[in-house]
């Protein structure tokens, strides 16, 4: 009798184990946008991981015979001024741009996530100070502060995410505190303060699973954001130099042949907006998933 | 033999704007192992405060707390440690008692985290503590919203008892809950105390539920205690003016003998930087000058304690 009861228990272990990351890959399975999303974002990340199997041409190699080509069987996304293979540095780009936008983003928001659950949670003196940092921070438009970043520190590829993901990480930072804030007042917190659960753990395994939420959203959308920030850092001749194959580079290098070759922009406009998008839906369904109201 | 638990002139004062926001104002009473202290009062009087600060969520402001005869008012860190082992809240709201983004076995187990069990022994604990408050096994995997208030409760309660306390404040355990499940998580908390010879703090502002779950009454307006007394005594006799009233309040089922209701006008004084004396002077329909005094509780029958000056020639 009591040997079966144990079995009994076991099974269930077994069958919990298994759903915690079976269930969440299930639930986003469920939710069409998502899936779409997710399957597009991982295409990019395998063109990224591939590059050099993939990539036709060198992307750095000159070709004076055909500059500012469209596209052809030859040349699938055409030439640019210089007639490089567009299409070869679009897929070399992507190493670049997804782990530009994906580090800047969780830069952002890793240094959000603290700063902003010790101000909303500490309170006192604490939260006083990292809010006037906040305040101080976002009264200089997030583009410009980038900039002046940037220059000040200067051009390379962990630079720029630096300087890329600051943007970001005040508005974040301000917006944990302010959800903190409204969860703050609940029983749980309290509760587990009774029965001695430390500071830190009350923070990240009680608070944080409970309002990390839009901050998850904010972090998909966010690079997007990056990707295109990093863009307009390369117009302005900081971030990735040329002649780095970066999505926004390209994107603004291309502008100066508008009329002549109108492909330059369509293809990496098109293809940030297209990974943009399907990261942000990729992003509200992993919300979903994460809340347990909305598993069944 | 010592009291479990003793408070001594405890008072926990708020900062608030304007002033000092008395919420607990030197309020002593000693429970005695495996009993039942009721705390009743109307709204905003101190009583949650008063658990809370005894189980050192909130730190007094002055006086003293003792634990099985041992000062445990400045506990910090080790010793705070010890102690909240020992003592446990269960809270009135379980919708926000209890973490949403949490299994029911995560809750229960989760006090338990840090003590070394090993993955197995956690699990069959957190069965044997579900087993105990009566949640079925079936929800250990389930999620906080996909149960009803009882249940929850049930939880809360689960989880309380989880480090196996000595002491548990019950801050208004049922009065988020129906009627019907009220009766179930009350017979819970009872059987709970004679299982396991637990000592309890029940606050709450039902009288119907203190006079069946306590063994002792504490009467508190506006932060003082001003009557105290067996809970068949109490209810038998009442000496302070407020404590007849506010029993008055009870609604009687025999129709024959309705209860007279004891109306008390006025409004309630302020707990911000209140004046010495009696605080339910203002309503009191036998106040004099004397009440302006500061009022000591005094014992006027064995084990009946009162704080009105006047409680022996008003009875």
């Amino acid at each position: 009798m009591l040997k079966s009861d144990k079995q009994q228990t076991e099974v269930q272990v077994k069958r919990k184990k298994q759903s915690q990351i079976v269930m969440i890959f299930k639930r986003i399975l469920r939710d069409r946008g998502a899936t779409f999303g997710m399957i597009i974002v991982l295409i990019f990340v395998f063109i990224a991981i591939f590059t050099p199997l993939l990539a036709p041409y060198d992307p750095y190699e000159l070709d004076a015979t055909a500059m500012l080509e469209g596209p052809s069987l030859k040349h699938w996304m055409g030439t640019d001024e210089l007639g490089r293979d567009v299409l070869s540095r679009m897929i070399y780009g992507s190493r670049y741009s997804l782990s530009l936008g994906v580090l800047g983003s969780s830069l952002g928001l890793v240094v959000g996530i603290i700063l902003g659950s010790m101000a909303g949670y500490l309170g006192g003196i604490v939260e006083t100070i990292i809010m006037r940092i906040c305040d101080i921070m976002m009264s200089i438009p997030g583009t410009l502060m980038t900039i002046i970043v940037s220059a000040v520190l200067g051009t390379g590829f962990m630079v720029t995410v630096v300087a890329l993901s600051i943007g970001g990480t005040f508005g974040r930072c301000r917006m944990l505190r302010g959800q903190i804030l409204r969860e703050k007042g609940r029983e749980y917190l309290e509760a587990a303060r009774a029965y001695n659960c430390g500071t830190v753990r009350i923070m990240f395994s009680h608070l944080l699973p409970n309002v990390i939420s839009p901050l998850l959203v904010g972090f998909t959308m966010g690079i997007g954001g990056t990707i295109t920030a990093a863009a307009g850092l390369s117009y302005i001749g900081l971030g990735i130099q040329p002649p780095t194959p970066e999505w926004g580079a390209m994107l603004t290098a291309g502008r100066d042949y508008l009329r002549k070759a109108p492909t330059l922009i369509l293809f990496p406009g098109v293809v940030i907006c297209i990974f943009c998008w399907c990261v942000n839906l990729f992003g509200d369904g992993l919300r979903d998933t994460m809340d347990p109201k909305l598993k069944n | 033999m010592t009291p479990e638990v003793e408070v001594r002139h405890l008072k926990k004062y708020f900062e608030v704007h304007g002033g000092l926001l008395h919420a607990v104002d030197d309020v002593s009473f000693s429970i005695q192992k495996g009993t039942t202290m009721g705390v009743v009062g109307e709204s905003g009087c101190g009583k949650s405060t008063l658990g809370r600060t005894i189980i050192h969520l909130l730190e007094s402001t002055d006086g003293q707390i003792f634990l099985n005869g041992e000062d445990v008012t400045f506990a910090k860190r080790k010793q705070l440690k010890e102690l909240r082992q020992k003592m446990q809240i269960i809270f009135q709201d379980p919708y926000s008692s209890i973490n949403p983004r949490m299994s029911i076995e995560e809750i229960i187990g989760d006090p338990l985290r840090g003590y070394g069990y090993k993955k197995k022994e956690l699990k069959e604990k957190v069965a044997e503590l579900m087993e105990y408050t009566g949640v079925e096994e079936r929800l250990s995997t389930a999620y906080p919203h996909e149960l009803d208030g009882g249940r929850r409760q049930r939880v809360g309660i689960a989880r309380a008892l989880a480090l196996d306390p000595e002491f548990v404040v019950c801050d208004e355990p049922v009065s988020a809950l129906d009627v019907s499940i009220q009766a179930q998580v009350l017979n819970l908390l009872m059987d709970l105390q004679q299982q396991r010879n637990l000592t309890m703090m029940f606050v709450t502002h039902d009288l119907s539920v203190v006079k069946l779950i306590a063994d002792h009454i504490c009467v508190m307006y506006l932060g003082q205690l001003v009557e105290m007394a067996p809970t068949d005594k109490l209810f038998a006799h009442r000496l302070h003016p407020y404590t007849k009233a506010l029993l008055s309040a009870v609604p009687s089922i025999d129709a024959d003998h309705p209860v007279q209701r004891i109306l008390i006008h006025g409004e309630l004084s302020s707990p911000i930087n209140p004046k010495p004396g009696c605080r339910f002077a203002a309503r009191c329909p036998y106040a004099t000058d004397q009440c302006k005094q500061p009022q000591t509780l005094e014992e006027l029958e064995t084990g009946h304690y009162v704080s009105c000056c006047r409680a022996r020639e008003i009875n």
